[in-house]
C-alpha cells in the first residue's frame, strides 16, 4: 500500500500539509504493514482538494478527496489493514472523476503522478530519455528542430509564435567572440487567473529542465535562465531542489551524459511586475534593471540578455518538448487543428464548479471545456461570459460558446488563445466592472515607458470609472473606442497594445450592459455598488437577526421573527447582510 | 522619505550579499531582495551602502526598489497580509475580503496597524485561483476565503501573537 498526498500550493491551502503530517505521525507509531507516504504535486482537481491517493497492493487508485486532517486515522487503518471500505466516504464520485478522464495529458503528463522532488521518480517515468535520444542518437540541432516543426508547436506564454521558427534564429544568429547564447524560461506567469506553470514547476520540474536542455542542444546555447515569479515560493523551491539534483546526477553541468554538450541552470526570481513578462523587459530585469520594454527589434534571438543571442520560450511550451522527441512530432501534430497542433492548458476558475487545470487537444470547444469537464457554473446560475488571455484577452459570451480552442478561432472572437487563464462568469458578474477590473490593472501595471499606454489607459480608467459609478455620459463609448484603437496603434509593447482588448469585447457583446449604466444608471447584474440598493423582500425573511448582526453601520432593523428592513440612508452596501442571509431575503435591485 | 527618525540599520547583515554578488552584473535585484530578507524592507541607509559597494548611482537603485511590486520602503508588520485582487479573486468576491478585513483591522491596502502587527497588501494572483478568494499571510496560502473566515485567521493570529508576547 502507498499513500501518496498531493502537495501543490493549492493541496496545501486547502489543508494538504496537516493531513500528512498526520499520516507521518500515524504511521511512525504503527506500521507492521509497511505501507509508504509520499507526495506528488497538483494533479489539476484544485476543487477537490486536500487529494490523497491510495495505491493498494495491486497497484490499482483508490482516489481520496475533501481529505481533512480528522480523516487521517480512517486512512491510516485501512491502509495497513487493507479494509478500504472504512474510507468509502472519501472516494471521487464518478462524475468528479470524469475531470480527468476527459483530459489528454502531455505538459502535465507527469503533474499529480510523480514525486516532483525525486529525480528517479522522474526516471521511472521514462524522463530524462529525450537528452539521452539526442545525445546517443547524435541527432543534429537540425534533426531536433525540425521535430518541433513537425510538431507544429506554437508558444503557450500566449502569442502563439511557432517554436521551431525561433529556435531556428537563435540557432543561426551570430555569437560574439564569446560564442555565447542562452536559453532563458519565462515563468512569470503574469495573468492573474492563470496557475498552469506554477502547477508544471510544482509538479514536474524536471519536465521543464528537460525541455530546456533540449531547447539549450538545438540553439547552441550553455547556459539557461528560468525567470520564476515572485509569489511562488513553493515553485522555487522546488525547482532549486530538481537543478541541484539534475547537476549531481550529471543532467545538467559539463559535458552531459559523457558527451560535448554542457549546459547550466540558475534561477532569477522576479520581484512582482506584470510588464516583466515581455520578454524584453523580462529581460531587462534580468539585467537587474528596472522592466522596461525595449523596442524591437532587434528581436531577443539577435540581442538579447546582455545583447547576447537568447531564446525566450514559457514553461508550458518547454513542458511539451521532451514528449516530442521521445514520441515524435508527427504523433503531437496529429492531435488538434490545421493551425493550432497538439494540447494547450487552462486554469480553469471563477464561478465554475469544477475547478482545476484542464489539458484538452487544440480543437475541442470552450463548451466541453466550461460544462463537460467544468461541470458548468456553481449553484445553479446562468453561464454569462469566459474571459480568456487576462488583461490581454477578451470575454467571450454564451453564443459563442460553440468556438473551439483555436489560436485563429479565438483571436476572431475578439478575445485570445492566452496564456490559458479561463475565468468563467455568471449571471452576477457585471461585464463593465470586469472591463473596469482589467483596465485598473493594466494601467497600474503599466512601466510608462510610452505615452499611448501610460496616459492612455489611464483615461479610460477614468471614463469605466464614471460609467460604474453612475456618472456616465452620452458618447464615452465612442470615447472609449477611439482609445482603443489609439493605443492599440501607439503602444511600444504587447501590454498596451492588447491593454484594450477587454473592453472591446464587452463593448462588442455587453454594448446593452454598458448602455444600462450611462443611459439609466443601472447595473442589470446588480454589482456596481453606487448603482444598487440592498432590500430585504418580506415574504422571504424570517426574522432571524443575523443580518443585523452583521451590519457595521447599523442599517438594519426589526423585530425577532418579524421581517426587517435596511435603511438605504444609512446603508453603506458592503453586503454582509447580503452573506449573511440564509434565506435569500437581501436583494438587490 | 522620512527615513531620518529611524535608527541606523546594521549594515554587516548583507554584507556577505555584498560580497558574493557587488561585482557580479545585473545583480541588483537579487541583492535588493537578500537586503529586504534580512530587515524586512529597504532602509535607505542601506540601499546607500549598496550604492557604494556596488558603484551604482542610488538613484538607479531606488528607481528599480520603486519599480517592483515586492519591495517595500517602509517596515511592515509581524504579519503581512498578501490579499488577492486577481481576476478569479474578484468574481468570486474578494472586495468583500478587504472591506473584512479593513472592518477587522481598519486598515487599508499598504497599510500597518498602529500595533505593529498587521500589514496589508493586494497582489494580483497567488496562483490558487480555483479555492478563491485566497490570501496569503507569512507564506501561508488561506483558501475559499468569507469574509467570516477571513477575521477569524485575524483573530487567531492575533491571540496566538498576544500568547507569544505574553509568554
Ligand atoms: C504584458 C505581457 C505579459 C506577458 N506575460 C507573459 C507571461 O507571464 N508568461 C509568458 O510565458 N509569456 C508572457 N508574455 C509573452 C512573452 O512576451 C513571450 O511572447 C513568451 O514568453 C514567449 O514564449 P512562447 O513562444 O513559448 O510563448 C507576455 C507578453 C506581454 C506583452
Ligand atoms: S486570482 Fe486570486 S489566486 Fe489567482
Amino acid at each position: 500500500m502507498r499513500l501518496v498526498v498531493g502537495e501543490g500550493s493549492c493541496g496545501l491551502a486547502a489543508g494538504a500539509g496537516a493531513v500528512y503530517q498526520q499520516l507521518e505521525e500515524l504511521l511512525a507509531q504503527g506500521n507492521e504493514a509497511g505501507v509508504e507516504l509520499g507526495i506528488t504535486g497538483c494533479n489539476g482537481m484544485c476543487f477537490l482538494e486536500p487529494i490523497v491517493d491510495l495505491y493498494d497492493d495491486e497497484g490499482a487508485l483508490h482516489r481520496l478527496v475533501k481529505v481533512q486532517a480528522k480523516d487521517a486515522k480512517a486512512i491510516y487503518e485501512a491502509a495497513t489493514t487493507g479494509n478500504l471500505s472504512l474510507v468509502d466516504k472519501l472516494r471521487i464520485s464518478a462524475s468528479d472523476a470524469e475531470f480527468l478522464d476527459r483530459q489528454t495529458r502531455i505538459a502535465l503528463r507527469d503533474c499529480g503522478v510523480i514525486d516532483p522532488e525525486s529525480l528517479d521518480d522522474y526516471l521511472a517515468h521514462g524522463g530524462y530519455q529525450a537528452i539521452g535520444k539526442i545525445l546517443s542518437q547524435g541527432m543534429s540541432q537540425e534533426d531536433v528542430i525540425h521535430e518541433i516543426d513537425v510538431a507544429g508547436l506554437r508558444g503557450r506564454g500566449g502569442a502563439g509564435f511557432p517554436t521551431a521558427f525561433k529556435w531556428r534564429a537563435a540557432r543561426d544568429a551570430k555569437a560574439d567572440e564569446t560564442g555565447q547564447k542562452y536559453l532563458i524560461c519565462n515563468a512569470d506567469e503574469g495573468d492573474p487567473g492563470a496557475f498552469m506553470d506554477r502547477a508544471v514547476i510544482e509538479g514536474d520540474p524536471h519536465s521543464l529542465i528537460e525541455g530546456m536542455l533540449v531547447g539549450g542542444y538545438a540553439i547552441g546555447a550553455t547556459e539557461g535562465i528560468v525567470y520564476v515569479r515572485a509569489e511562488y515560493p513553493l515553485a522555487i523551491v522546488r525547482l532549486r531542489k530538481a537543478i541541484a539534483d539534475a547537476t549531481e546526477r550529471g543532467y545538467l553541468g559539463q559535458n552531459i551524459l559523457g558527451s560535448d554538450f554542457s549546459f547550466t541552470l540558475r534561477i532569477k526570481a522576479g520581484a512582482g511586475a506584470f510588464v516583466c513578462g515581455e520578454e524584453t523587459a523580462l529581460i531587462e530585469s534580468l539585467e537587474g534593471k528596472r522592466g522596461m520594454p525595449r523596442l524591437k527589434p532587434p528581436f531577443p534571438a539577435q540581442a538579447g540578455y546582455w545583447l547576447k543571442p537568447s531564446n525566450i520560450n514559457n514553461v508550458e511550451t518547454y513542458a511539451n518538448v521532451a514528449w516530442i522527441i521521445n514520441n515524435g512530432g508527427a504523433a503531437y501534430a496529429a492531435m488538434g487543428t490545421e493551425g493550432s497542433k497538439g494540447t494547450k492548458v487552462f486554469a480553469l476558475s471563477g464561478k465554475i464548479a469544477r475547478g482545476g487545470l484542464v489539458e484538452i487537444p487544440m480543437g475541442t470547444t470552450l463548451r466541453e471545456v466550461i460544462f463537460d469537464i467544468g461541470g458548468g457554473i456553481r449553484g445553479g446560475k446562468q453561464f454569462k461570459a469566459v474571459q480568456l488571455g487576462g488583461p490581454s484577452g477578451g470575454c467571450v459570451p454564451a453564443e459563442k460558446l460553440d468556438t473551439v480552442i483555436d489560436y485563429n478561432e479565438l483571436a476572431a472572437t475578439g478575445a485570445i488563445m492566452g496564456s490559458g487563464g479561463m475565468v468563467v462568469m455568471d449571471e452576477d458578474t457585471c461585464m463593465v466592472g470586469m472591463a473596469r477590473f482589467f483596465l485598473d490593472f493594466t494601467a497600474k501595471e503599466s512601466c510608462g515607458k510610452c505615452v499611448h499606454c501610460r496616459l492612455g489607459t489611464k483615461r479610460m480608467l477614468e471614463i469605466l470609472d464614471r460609467i460604474v459609478n453612475g456618472q456616465g455620459e452620452e458618447g464615452d463609448i465612442e470615447k472609449l473606442e477611439e482609445l482603443c484603437y489609439a493605443i492599440k496603434d501607439g503602444a511600444l509593447c504587447g501590454l498596451g497594445q492588447t491593454a484594450p482588448n477587454p473592453v472591446l469585447t464587452t463593448i462588442r457583446y455587453f454594448r446593452d450592459e454598458l448602455e444600462a449604466h450611462i443611459n439609466e444608471h443601472r447595473c442589470p447584474a446588480g454589482e456596481c455598488r453606487e448603482l444598487i440598493t440592498y432590500f430585504i423582500d418580506k415574504d422571504a425573511c424570517v426574522g432571524c437577526t443575523s443580518c443585523a448582526r452583521q451590519c457595521p453601520a447599523g442599517a438594519i432593523t426589526g423585530e425577532r421573527k418579524s421581517p426587517h428592513e435596511i435603511d438605504p440612508a444609512l446603508c453603506i452596501k458592503c453586503g454582509n447582510c447580503k452573506t449573511a442571509c440564509r434565506f435569500g431575503a437581501v436583494r438587490v435591485r | 522619505m522620512r527615513m531620518s527618525n529611524q535608527a541606523p540599520s546594521d549594515l554587516s547583515l548583507i554584507e556577505p550579499t555584498l560580497d558574493a554578488y557587488a561585482d557580479v552584473p545585473g545583480s541588483l535585484i537579487a541583492i535588493l531582495q537578500a537586503t529586504q530578507d534580512a530587515y524586512g524592507y529597504l532602509p535607505m541607509d542601506a540601499m546607500e551602502h549598496i550604492a557604494e559597494r556596488t558603484g551604482t548611482p542610488i538613484a538607479t537603485i531606488v528607481g528599480v526598489a520603486t519599480f517592483y511590486a515586492q519591495f517595500r520602503l517602509e517596515p511592515v508588520g509581524k504579519y503581512l497580509i498578501m490579499l488577492c485582487q486577481g481576476t478569479a479573486c474578484h468574481v468570486n468576491g474578494s472586495e468583500l475580503i478587504s472591506a473584512a478585513i479593513t472592518d477587522e483591522l481598519g486598515i487599508d491596502d499598504g497599510q500597518t496597524t498602529d500595533d505593529g502587527l498587521f500589514s496589508l497588501k493586494h497582489v494580483a494572483c497567488l496562483g490558487c485561483c480555483s479555492l478563491s478568494p485566497v490570501m496569503m499571510i507569512n507564506g501561508q496560502t488561506y483558501s475559499s476565503l468569507t469574509p467570516d473566515k477571513a477575521k477569524k485567521v485575524l483573530r487567531q493570529l492575533a491571540a496566538e501573537a498576544a500568547e507569544g508576547g505574553a509568554a
